[in-house]
């Protein structure tokens, strides 16, 4: 998958929940564990994608075969499917959640951005997508009509997804120790107050609300 | 008994989780609502974490009247914590608050690291207190002090029937690449395995002074962790970060704390309780010891 890992865990008792959730995933030797949406619900397991760009991802995507690692969830709230025309949208490590949103939506248009060829392997999971990389934008290659966008990636994309298309769903991303709502970390303006993007999000319908920081990585 | 640090977790997002608690103790309430620091609010370092949440609550009159019937339906017992800027408005909070029976203890944090707490001593702030509630308080202390003799005299002189030990301890963590703080108010208060010898100190401390009922808190990831500050004096053990990785931990914590008493064949935690003061713990005695040199085989 280019510079990202596809952890592949059997499935234990969780259920894959809703695209777009996220489940909290124990990095081995870190105190915290990180949030990683399904990227890939499989019969007998759940797969992440991930961007070993830290010490917690790192040591995610080091885990070896038989390795046991602690997980819960589905944790947030998931897109929103019950859509017309859906259009997916993402960009880099973004990329993570729309495979499994793609299979439960039947292969919808899906356009796919990264900032190299090698980041861009990691398009394979979505066979159909449309896929540019930088210079060029997903926002540049939108389709034509009225499509109801299910995006995630990095926040200049959201951004400007969210002037072009004002209705569409965007999930975020946020600082998180728990991810379920116990320690007030992941708080972005929503609505002109500071909410949980845990319990509140992380997929928020597009409109007044702030963009939150960086991850914990 | 095992209780959650107040501010490490919500009841009413996590219920079970509060219900596998013996008491719920709420994220501090103060006068009037807070909306908290800026993000970034947390960040991970090596042996901890920081958070900077800066007491983000709905304030006492929302609390008194959304929140507290919500938490009252999980049937656990109710401790609230309670923030104020000065002793009058610890003394307005204690005042709304003693008048709900289903509160069973009022906790005074007079350590939040991440706002701009009272001028006052603990000892008037403590005083405060006591003359508005006859409810049971306990004083939240900070662990920034190398005389926790004195504060803990101070607050049990000024009428609080027991302790909360130890609030969070204040850090900075700088990003990697940049060598600026990470965290928006710069500094946060740190938690995690780093606080566990601090809180042993204050709880060993403490009990020594004063004898009062005691929450050990600070670092606690195991049932010996738990073992461990009720061995240096404490009632009862509160969780705080370990929650946040294992929401499963108050359940986990108190069978591995019950195998551990098992273990040293003590039947309940009374027994052991302050054994750090002591000079020896009931060492079982070796079978006789034998001796012979031996030769390392080929």
């Amino acid at each position: 998958m280019g510079p990202y890992a596809l952890l592949r865990l059997a499935r234990g008792r969780l259920e894959p929940g809703i695209p777009g959730q996220f489940f909290m995933l124990e990095a081995p030797g870190r105190l915290l564990p990180r949030p990683m949406s399904l990227c890939l619900a499989r019969p007998r397991e759940l797969a992440f994608l991930v961007d070993p760009v830290g010490p917690g991802t790192r040591a995610l995507s080091s885990l070896e075969t038989g390795d046991r690692i602690m997980v819960f969830g589905p944790l947030g709230n998931g897109f929103r499917l019950d859509v017309r025309s859906p259009l997916l949208v993402g960009g880099g490590i973004g990329i993570a959640p729309l495979p499994y949103a793609a299979g439960a939506l039947r292969a919808p248009p899906t356009v796919l951005g990264f900032r190299t060829r090698h980041h861009a392997e990691a398009a394979s999971l979505i066979p159909s997508a449309e896929v540019v990389v930088e210079p060029t934008f997903v926002t540049e290659i939108l389709p034509a009509g009225d499509f109801d966008v299910l995006a995630c990636g990095p926040e200049p994309m959201l951004e400007a997804l969210r002037r072009i298309v004002p209705g569409a769903q965007l999930a975020w991303e946020a600082p998180m120790a728990c991810g379920y709502g116990a320690c007030w970390g992941c708080v972005v303006e929503m609505g002109g107050q500071l909410r949980r993007l845990c319990v509140d999000g992380p997929v928020i319908n597009g409109g007044t609300h702030g963009s939150p920081v960086g991850p914990l990585l | 008994m095992i209780l959650n640090a107040s501010g490490c977790l919500d009841a009413l997002t996590a219920p079970d989780v509060a219900r596998s608690l013996d008491a719920f103790v709420t994220k501090t309430v103060t006068l009037l609502p807070r909306e908290g620091n800026a993000p970034v609010r947390i960040v991970e370092t090596e042996v901890g974490m920081l958070n900077s949440i800066g007491l983000a609550n709905p304030g006492i009159d929302r609390f008194l009247s959304d929140v507290l019937p919500r938490l009252e339906e999980l049937g656990v017992p109710l401790w609230v914590s309670v923030g104020g800027f000065c002793a009058g408005e610890f003394g307005e909070l204690c005042a709304r608050v003693d008048s709900h029976a289903e509160v069973s203890v009022i906790e005074l944090n007079l350590s939040c690291p991440n706002v701009d707490g009272p001028e006052e001593s603990v000892a008037e702030l403590v005083a405060a207190a006591r003359r508005s509630t006859r409810k049971a308080i306990f004083a939240k202390l900070s662990p920034v002090t190398l005389d926790f003799d004195s504060a803990a005299r101070a607050a049990q002189a000024a009428g609080a029937d027991g302790l909360s030990l130890v609030n969070t301890i204040r850090g900075l963590a700088l990003d990697a690449r940049t060598l600026r703080p990470v965290l928006s108010r710069e500094v946060g208060g740190l938690s995690g395995p780093a606080l566990k010898p601090i809180a042993l100190a204050a709880v060993h401390e403490c009990y020594r002074a004063t004898g009062l009922p005691i929450v050990g808190m600070g670092g606690i990831c195991t049932g010996h962790d738990a073992l461990e500050l009720v061995a240096a004096g404490a009632r009862a053990v509160a969780l705080g970060t370990i929650l946040f990785s294992d929401p499963a931990a108050p359940t986990r914590i108190a069978g591995e704390l019950a195998r551990e008493l098992s273990i040293r064949g003590v039947s309940c935690l009374d027994n052991i309780r302050g054994a750090a003061h002591e000079p020896t713990f009931s060492p079982k005695p070796n079978p006789q010891l034998e001796v012979e040199r031996l030769t390392v085989a080929r």
